[in-house]
C-alpha cells in the first residue's frame, strides 16, 4: 500500500510538468487555432533560462588554494562569493529560484516574437502546415541550443534548503519519504495552473479571452481587439512552459533535445484530456504522470513485461478510440 | 496542376524521362561528387520511402508522423530471414514488406479512425511504442540497443543446406553478391525497385482509386454523403504506403544487412515528411527530388567542419574570415540539422508546393501561362 502511495506521489512531480505543458498547448490551440509543435522546445528554453543564470553567476576565477601548502594549486572561484562572501553563496545557491524572475520576461517576449514574427502568418494556413513549420521551428531552436551548450546533459541542483527528503507519511502513521525538490515541482506545478485559471477566470482580461474563444468574430465585432489579447495569451502560454522546464532542471538535466521528448507525450496528454479543454488538460496530465509511474512498479512490469515503456500511447489510444473527443473534449473542435 | 496535358503519352515520357535519369545516376552525378554507390542507394531508397508517403499525405491527405516505424519493421522483419533462411535478399525483402503490411494493416486499423492532428498524433503515439517496445521488451526480437546484426552462429537454413561456407556470407541475389561490380550493383537493385515503386505510383494515380483517395483529401464530408465507405480506401492507401516504407527498410538491410531501433525514431519520421514538403507534396517525382536533395545536402554539409571553413575563407581579412568561419561553422559538420530545420521553414513557408512548385513558377514566368506542365 505505502508503495502505491509512493508511485502516485512519484507520478506527480512529471504529472505536474505534463499538465503545464499541455495546458499551454490547450491555451494556445483554444485561443488561435494553432498547433504548436516548438512547444517543447519552449520548454527546453526555460530549462536553458535556469542554466544560464546558473553559468552568469557562477562566473569564476582562478584563485591559489590555501589549503594546500604542498604546491601551488588553483581553484575556482565565483566572483560573487569573493565580493559579496556568504550572501554571494546564498545567491549562487538559489540559483534556480533566481532564474525564474529571469525567465519570465525572457519566455514572455520569446513567446511574443514566435507570434508575432511567425505564427501569425499561419492562421489561415492548414493544420498540416502548421505542424509542420512549428516542427521546422522546434529543430531550429533545439539546434541552436545544442550549438551553444552542446549535447550533453547539464546538471542543476535544486537550493540546499530544498534538497534531501521529506517524510510525508508521518503525519498518516505510514512510511513515504519523498524527495522534497519533487513536491515543491507539484507545488509550484498546481500554483502555475491555479494562477493561470484565475486569470482567465476572474479578470477583465481573462473574461475577453474566454468570449474570444468561444465566439471570436462576435468579439471582434464589439470593436475588441482580440488579435493582441490572443498573442498575449501565447506569450503566457509559453511563460508557463518555459517555468515548467525551468523548474524541473534538478530532477532532469536539461539537455537539447529534453522539449520534443517532453512533446510528444503533452500531444498526448493532450488529446487524451480533450483538444481545446484547459480542465482536460490538466486532468489528463496528472492522470497519465501517476499512471506512468504506477506502471513501473515492478510488481505491475513483472505481469506486463514493458508496459512502463508504453503505458501513456496505450491508454491514448483506448481513449481516443472509445471515446474519440478525449475525456473532456467539447463537440465541434478540431473535427474538421 | 493542369488537367489538360495529363494523357497516357505524357505519363509514359515522364516514366522513361525518370527511368533514364536514375539509371544514368553513376554518370551525371559524378560532377556533384555524389556518383558513389552508398550515396545513390541512400537516395533509391529514401526515394521510395518518400514516394510511398506521398500516396498516404500527397494523395489521401493524412499526415502520418510515425511512418519510420515501417521502415523499423520492414528492416527487422529482412534480417530475421537473413539469420534464419538464406542470405538471398529475394524471399527476406518478400518477407519483410509482407510482415510491414500487415503491421501498416494494423496500425491504419486502429489510427484511420480519426482525421487530422488526431490522426497525426495517433500515428505518432504508436510509433514511439514501437520504437520503445524494441529498445526494451522485445529486445530478444530486436537485440535492443546494439540493434540486430548478424553472427556466425546463425542457423541460415536454406544455406547451410546448399553450402556451409564460414564466417558470415555477403547478402546477395541468387548469387550476384550486393557488393558486386564495384558496388554498383547494389544501387541498380535499389534503383529497380526505385524505377517500379515510381511506376505503380503513377498507375495508382491515374486509377479512379487514386482519384478517391484525391476525393478524400479534398473533402472527405462529401464522399461520404454520395453513399462512399471511404474507410476501405484510406486503409488501403495507408497499408500501400506502409509496405512501400517496410520495401525502403528491407533494401536497407539488403545492402548493410543490420537493423536497429533508431529507424523506427520519430526524428525518423519527421525527415520523410520534410522530403515529400521539400519536393512538392501531391506530385509524382517530387518526394524523390526532395528525398535526393536532402540525402546529398546531409552528406556535404556534415562532412564539412570548421577547419575546411578556415581554408574558404582563408582570402579575407583574417578577423572577418574567422569570424565567418565560426558562423557559418553552426550551420555544417554536427550542426547540419539546424540548416535542415531552416530550409524546412523557408520552405514551408514560401513555397508550400516545394521544389516542383518552384520549377512551374520559374516556368510561368519563363513561358507565359499557357505551358503550365502537368502535375508531374
Amino acid at each position: 500500500m505505502d508503495a502505491i502511495f509512493l508511485q502516485i506521489l512519484n507520478g506527480l512531480d512529471k504529472g505536474g510538468a505534463y499538465a503545464l505543458i499541455a495546458l499551454g498547448l490547450t491555451l494556445i490551440f483554444g485561443t488561435l487555432g494553432v498547433v504548436n509543435f516548438a512547444h517543447g522546445a519552449l520548454f527546453m528554453l526555460g530549462a536553458f533560462c535556469a542554466v544560464t543564470v546558473n553559468k552568469v553567476i557562477t562566473l569564476s576565477a582562478k584563485v591559489r588554494d590555501e589549503s594546500v601548502t604542498f604546491f601551488e594549486a588553483y581553484k575556482d572561484v565565483p566572483y560573487l562569493e569573493m565580493w559579496l562572501g556568504d550572501t554571494g553563496s546564498l545567491i549562487i545557491d538559489w540559483s534556480i529560484p533566481i532564474s525564474l524572475v529571469v525567465a519570465i520576461p525572457v519566455m514572455l517576449g520569446v513567446g511574443l516574437a514566435m507570434e508575432r514574427g511567425l505564427i501569425r502568418h499561419f492562421y489561415k494556413r492548414p493544420h498540416a502546415d502548421q505542424i509542420l513549420v512549428t516542427f521546422g521551428l522546434a529543430i531550429v531552436l533545439q539546434e541552436i541550443v545544442k550549438a551553444f551548450y552542446g549535447a550533453n546533459p547539464i546538471p542543476q541542483t535544486a537550493p540546499d534548503f530544498f534538497s534531501g527528503t521529506v517524510n510525508l507519511g508521518a503525519l498518516i502513521g505510514m512510511d513515504l519519504t519523498y524527495p522534497t525538490w519533487r513536491l515543491v515541482y507539484f507545488i509550484f506545478s498546481m500554483g502555475i495552473i491555479a494562477a493561470v485559471f484565475s486569470f482567465l477566470q476572474f479578470t477583465t482580461f481573462g473574461m475577453v479571452v474566454r468570449a474570444g474563444m468561444a465566439d471570436r468574430e462576435t468579439v471582434q465585432l464589439l470593436g475588441i481587439n482580440i488579435t493582441k489579447r490572443f498573442s498575449i495569451v501565447f506569450g503566457l502560454a509559453a511563460v508557463v512552459s518555459g517555468l515548467a522546464g525551468l523548474m524541473y532542471t534538478p530532477i532532469l538535466p536539461p539537455d537539447y533535445h529534453m522539449g520534443m521528448d517532453f512533446l510528444v507525450l503533452s500531444f498526448v496528454v493532450v488529446v487524451v484530456g480533450g483538444m481545446g479543454s484547459l480542465p482536460g488538460a490538466v486532468a489528463a496530465g496528472f492522470l497519465l504522470g501517476i499512471l506512468q509511474s504506477l506502471a513501473s512498479m515492478t510488481e505491475v512490469k513483472s505481469i506486463f513485461p514493458g508496459i512502463d515503456q508504453i503505458i501513456i500511447y496505450l491508454i491514448a489510444m483506448i481513449v481516443l478510440l472509445v471515446r474519440p473527443r478525449g475525456l473532456m473534449g467539447r463537440k465541434g473542435v478540431m473535427e474538421d | 496542376m493542369a488537367k489538360s496535358t495529363i494523357t497516357p503519352r505524357s505519363d509514359l515520357t515522364l516514366f522513361l524521362g525518370f527511368t533514364a535519369v536514375v539509371l544514368l545516376m553513376p554518370l551525371w552525378l559524378q560532377p556533384f561528387g555524389a556518383a558513389y554507390p552508398d550515396l545513390m542507394q541512400k537516395f533509391a531508397i529514401f526515394g521510395l520511402f518518400a514516394i510511398g508517403f506521398n500516396i498516404l499525405f500527397g494523395q489521401t491527405g493524412y499526415l502520418s508522423f510515425g511512418h519510420a516505424a515501417f521502415i523499423g519493421v520492414g528492416s527487422y522483419a529482412t534480417v530475421w530471414v537473413f539469420k534464419l533462411m538464406t542470405m538471398n535478399v529475394i524471399p527476406a525483402m518478400i518477407f519483410g514488406v509482407l510482415v510491414s503490411g500487415v503491421f501498416a494493416l494494423v496500425i491504419g486499423f486502429v489510427c484511420l479512425r480519426r482525421t487530422g492532428i488526431y490522426f497525426s498524433i495517433l500515428t505518432l503515439a504508436l510509433a514511439q511504442m514501437s520504437y520503445n517496445l524494441a529498445y526494451s521488451v522485445l529486445t530478444p526480437i530486436t537485440n535492443g540497443e546494439t540493434g540486430l546484426q548478424l553472427t556466425t552462429k546463425d542457423p541460415r537454413l536454406l544455406d547451410a543446406a546448399m553450402d556451409a561456407g564460414a564466417g558470415i556470407p555477403p547478402t546477395n541475389v541468387f548469387g550476384i553478391e550486393m557488393s558486386a561490380w564495384d558496388g554498383l550493383f547494389g544501387f541498380y537493385f535499389c534503383a529497380a525497385f526505385l524505377i517500379l515503386g515510381f511506376y505503380i505510383s503513377i498507375r495508382i494515380t491515374r486509377s479512379s482509386f487514386g482519384s478517391m483517395l484525391r476525393g478524400i483529401k479534398t473533402n472527405q464530408t462529401r464522399m461520404m454523403y454520395t453513399g462512399l465507405n471511404t474507410k476501405p480506401y484510406k486503409l488501403a492507401a495507408f497499408v500501400i504506403s506502409g509496405m512501400y516504407a517496410g520495401l525502403a527498410g528491407s533494401l536497407m538491410a539488403a545492402v548493410d544487412p543490420l537493423a536497429g531501433a533508431e529507424r523506427m525514431q520519430w526524428t525518423a519520421s519527421g525527415e520523410v515528411v520534410l522530403m515529400t514538403i521539400l519536393g512538392g507534396i501531391g506530385t509524382l517525382v517530387g518526394p524523390v527530388i526532395g528525398a535526393a536533395v536532402i540525402k546529398y545536402a546531409e552528406n556535404i554539409f556534415s562532412a564539412i567542419d570548421k577547419s575546411v571553413l578556415v581554408e574558404l575563407f582563408s582570402f579575407m581579412p583574417d578577423v572577418i574570415g574567422s569570424g565567418l568561419a565560426t558562423v557559418t561553422s553552426l550551420f555544417v559538420g554536427k550542426g547540419w540539422h539546424l540548416t535542415l530545420g531552416i530550409l524546412f521553414m523557408l520552405v514551408v513557408i514560401y513555397l508550400p508546393g516545394g521544389i516542383m512548385e518552384g520549377i512551374e513558377r520559374i516556368k510561368r514566368r519563363l513561358f507565359g501561362k499557357d505551358h503550365a506542365s502537368n502535375d508531374a
